[in-house]
């Protein structure tokens, strides 16, 4: 079964901590798209069962308003990464985040707990999505193989702190250290058609610095950032929504290629620009995340 | 009695006090009365002396005796030293009875809990009480009536005569030795001198103490030696560290921020938003933040502001630097860039009473087109409470907050929609404080109310994009994540009222009783 929230707009997927009432009872009135639920680093080692307690609580008891609940369970090395997701199943969490990826097999290992989590606790089946966090260069290297394990899988994220000290290398605000693997996910979630998001920029008195790496992975192609503070987000919408120029031209492009189809011509212009059917599907994406981000008036 | 707010007022709470319930924002407009005036002592003879050896001194010199009520300022806010100290020394020579009336009260004076308790001081009369002497008050430790009354309110009943101050004490950061005060200059500076203004006027006697003896005349002085009987030359009135502290850093709370931001849409969407605007904000993060934004949007619009009013804080002192406002009035210093801003011919000292007193020709407040303020709760009415915390417990001062509230053209409040698992927005407050006919909108993190009463405003954001919602969804909204609290219980013992700043009986606060478990 299809889940058809697969595509869902994701432009800011926001960390929280699942042991802390005070952040994860209403994160939801900044408007991020997602956001995760930690269960993995951020909770202490002695603190794994309380965390649950917690996101058990806020997953049955806190009313999200259409925002995106994502747990981020512990690494499968670990012993507590199949109470995570039988507790985030159960709970009723829209999806599962898989630290450390390496290989499809990883997935797949995940994907049969969920489904006898489901199955357990009654949830749909194929209700619970998955997305897979590349975290080493082994991971980015297998980035194709683990975007197509799973029907669940959305899409994989870059986590940048532990990819680059796999790496032997750091983050340095610039981007260099990070181009081989963001240039390498983004190709591999677009050929299997997921989504593929942007690690964590962590420098909070930096917005600058954000406001450009952002810039960045917009151009590259990312769907969207995973952020750690409330204050990236409207950042991350400005620049992830089309803006009012983008929308018009958009929609003109949309409907001169039908009318222009129905005439047979095939190439024409607008708005002075040379335009052909290869134009379309990047238009309709466009009139789609408008649509998504709430700024589209039209009627297409 | 039930008031215009729907506050029960008991029957012998109007009889022993005299007042009458609160019947309107305007109940009074139009009134006409005789102002009291102090009795003073004349200086003729030019070879006399008004300086005196210490505390002790003074009071004797004063005729201190039981049953006298005290004037004090708050300027030094939680650095003060100089109720304590005189507290100190009252206490020392077993006087009893006093009333204290001071435009605020805080934690500096925690110490004065023990003289409630054995009887040196048995009515207070302030804005409001934060600390220990709060609990006191609600654990019905004082003898008699705490009166909380706005700073507008605090000239008027000085001004009636309602309230004699006998003895005022004003601290002043310099002084000379014929009693010229100043706000600024010496080692606990606070900038302006302003509430104290009216204890000076009116107090039958008059002290100033000081920490910094300067030479005379100290001018252009704040409080002027024709009011001042003695002077006193102390170790240190206050702590500079507490009595204002470096500008505050913005806030990088993005709840505040986007409160913030939601407030700043507001505003510039009103039709006062013009050039020639005025404005009053307080300390708060999301204020602070408020202004700071709003500075941006006049910058690009090309509007200035007429005049900014405070309780003053750096960002609003930015904008006289920057020639965005014209004119400063000023109440009050919260920070350093505050209190040197004074100096600056554009920043005006007001007094209290210019501020916000009900009973004068025309105040302030009455001018103002904007006030950005907080509250502790807010009800579906629209009512504020910013003295007695949800727990029942006195906590908080009116300040301004009623005068203002009642002057500006568009009030505003910003209260988080949770305080903790507090709802902020209830059905009923814990204590009416500032009528819900002041209150134009509330501004939350869950978003907008605007008042029903204002259509006009209403109508002047038909076509804002800001998430509006009516008062009883935001309480909803509340009510549906933290549940609707259980109400506190109080005892039937009325511990101290909260007075309209008309010196009607707005509501009364009980002595708070320990909480027992309802139910199996």
């Amino acid at each position: 079964m299809i889940n058809l929230v697969k595509k869902r707009l994701r432009r800011t997927m926001m960390f929280l901590n699942a042991q802390k009432p005070g952040l994860i009872k209403d994160p939801y009135i900044y408007k991020p798209d997602s956001i995760i639920l930690d269960l993995e680093d951020a909770v202490a080692e002695n603190q794994k069962d309380a965390a649950r307690f917690s996101l058990y609580h806020a997953l049955k008891e806190i009313d999200y308003r259409g925002c995106e609940r994502v747990v981020r369970i512990n690494g499968l090395d670990t012993p507590y990464w199949l109470e995570d997701i039988r507790c985030a199943v159960a709970g009723g969490c829209d999806s599962i985040r898989i630290p450390k990826t390496e290989c499809p097999k990883e997935i797949h290992r995940v994907e049969e707990e969920i489904i006898k989590a489901e199955k357990d606790f009654g949830i749909p089946e194929g209700r619970t999505l998955i997305m897979a966090a590349i975290e080493s260069a082994r991971g980015v290297m297998k980035a194709l193989d683990i975007c197509e394990a799973s029907d669940r899988l959305f899409g994989i994220a870059l986590s940048g702190g532990d990819y680059t000290k796999d790496l032997q290398t750091h983050i340095t605000g610039t981007g260099i250290e990070l181009m081989g693997a963001r240039q390498n996910l983004i190709i591999a979630a677009r050929a299997a058609k997921v989504q593929c998001f942007d690690t964590v920029y962590t420098n909070l008195d930096d917005m600058e610095g954000f406001r450009k790496d952002v810039e960045n992975i917009h151009l590259m192609g990312f769907d969207g950032k995973s952020i750690v503070n409330p204050r990236q987000i409207p950042v991350v919408h400005d620049i992830f929504t089309p803006s009012g120029k983008d929308i018009i031209f958009a929609e003109k492009v949309v409907k001169e290629i039908e009318e222009k189809k129905k005439l047979g011509i095939g190439v024409f212009t607008v708005d002075g620009k040379m335009i052909d059917i290869a134009f379309y599907d990047g238009a309709r994406r466009t009139i789609e995340l408008a649509k998504a981000s709430g700024v589209y008036k039209g009627d297409l | 009695m039930i008031n215009a707010v729907g506050r029960e007022i008991p029957e012998e709470i109007l009889k022993q006090t005299g007042k009458e319930p609160f019947k309107g924002n305007h109940y009074f407009d139009g009134y006409e009365y005789k102002k009291d005036g102090p009795s003073t002592r004349c200086v003729i003879n030019s070879q006399g002396s008004k300086l005196v050896e210490n505390i002790h001194e003074v009071l004797v010199k004063c005729g201190i005796q039981d049953g006298m009520t005290l004037g004090f300022h708050h300027h030094f806010r939680d650095g003060d030293y100089v109720v304590n100290m005189v507290m100190e020394e009252i206490h020392n020579m077993g006087i009893k009875d006093l009333t204290i009336c001071a435009s605020s009260l805080g934690k500096a004076h925690d110490k004065l809990v023990e003289y409630i308790e054995d009887g040196t001081i048995t009515n207070i009369q302030s804005s409001g009480v934060r600390g220990k002497i709060g609990r006191a008050i609600s654990e019905g430790k004082l003898r008699g009536l705490a009166v909380m009354r706005s700073h507008g309110g605090r000239v008027r009943a000085i001004e009636t005569g309602e309230v004699r101050i006998d003895i005022a004490f004003i601290g002043s950061p310099t002084c000379d030795d014929y009693g010229n005060c100043r706000g600024i200059g010496g080692k606990s500076d606070c900038g302006v001198l302003s509430y104290s203004m009216v204890d000076a006027d009116y107090a039958d006697k008059v002290v100033a103490v000081t920490d910094c003896l300067v030479p005379f005349p100290n001018f252009p002085a704040h409080i002027s030696m024709t009011k001042v009987d003695y002077v006193v030359v102390v170790d240190q009135i206050g702590n500079p560290d507490k009595i204002a502290t470096g500008a505050a850093k913005p806030t990088t709370d993005m709840r505040k921020l986007m409160m913030a931001d939601y407030c700043t849409q507001f505003v510039v969407n009103t039709p006062y938003f013009k050039d020639g605007f005025s404005y009053q904000t307080g300390v708060g993060g999301a204020s602070i933040a408020s202004t700071i934004s709003l500075a941006k949007i006049m910058k690009e619009r090309n509007i200035r502001m007429k005049f900014g009013v405070g309780g003053l804080t750096k960002p609003m002192c930015d904008l006289l630097e920057n020639g965005q406002v014209d004119a400063l009035l000023d109440t009050q210093d919260f920070d350093l860039n505050a209190v040197e801003s004074v100096i600056n011919p554009k920043h005006f000292r007001i007094s209290a009473g210019e501020y916000a007193d009900p009973f004068n020709k025309g105040a302030v407040v009455n001018k103002l087109d904007f006030v950005i303020l907080a509250a502790l709760e807010v009800d579906v009415n629209f009512n504020c409470n910013v003295v007695v915390g949800s727990d029942g417990i006195i906590t908080g001062a009116q300040g301004g907050h009623p005068d203002t509230a009642a002057g500006a053209k568009c009030t505003i409040v910003i209260a988080p929609l949770l305080q903790g698992r507090i709802p902020a927005i209830c059905t009923d407050v814990t204590t009416v404080t500032t009528p819900g006919e002041s209150i134009d909108v509330v501004i939350t993190d869950y978003g907008i109310a605007i008042n029903p009463r204002r259509q006009d405003l209403i109508d002047s954001m038909k076509n804002v994009d800001l998430p509006f919602k009516t008062i009883e969804e935001l309480r909803d909204i509340a009510y549906s994540i933290v549940g609707e609290p259980e109400r506190v219980q109080f005892d039937d013992k009325v511990v101290g009222i909260i007075e309209s700043r008309d010196g009607t009986i707005m509501d009364v606060v009980r002595k708070i009783k320990n909480f027992e478990f309802s139910g199996e």
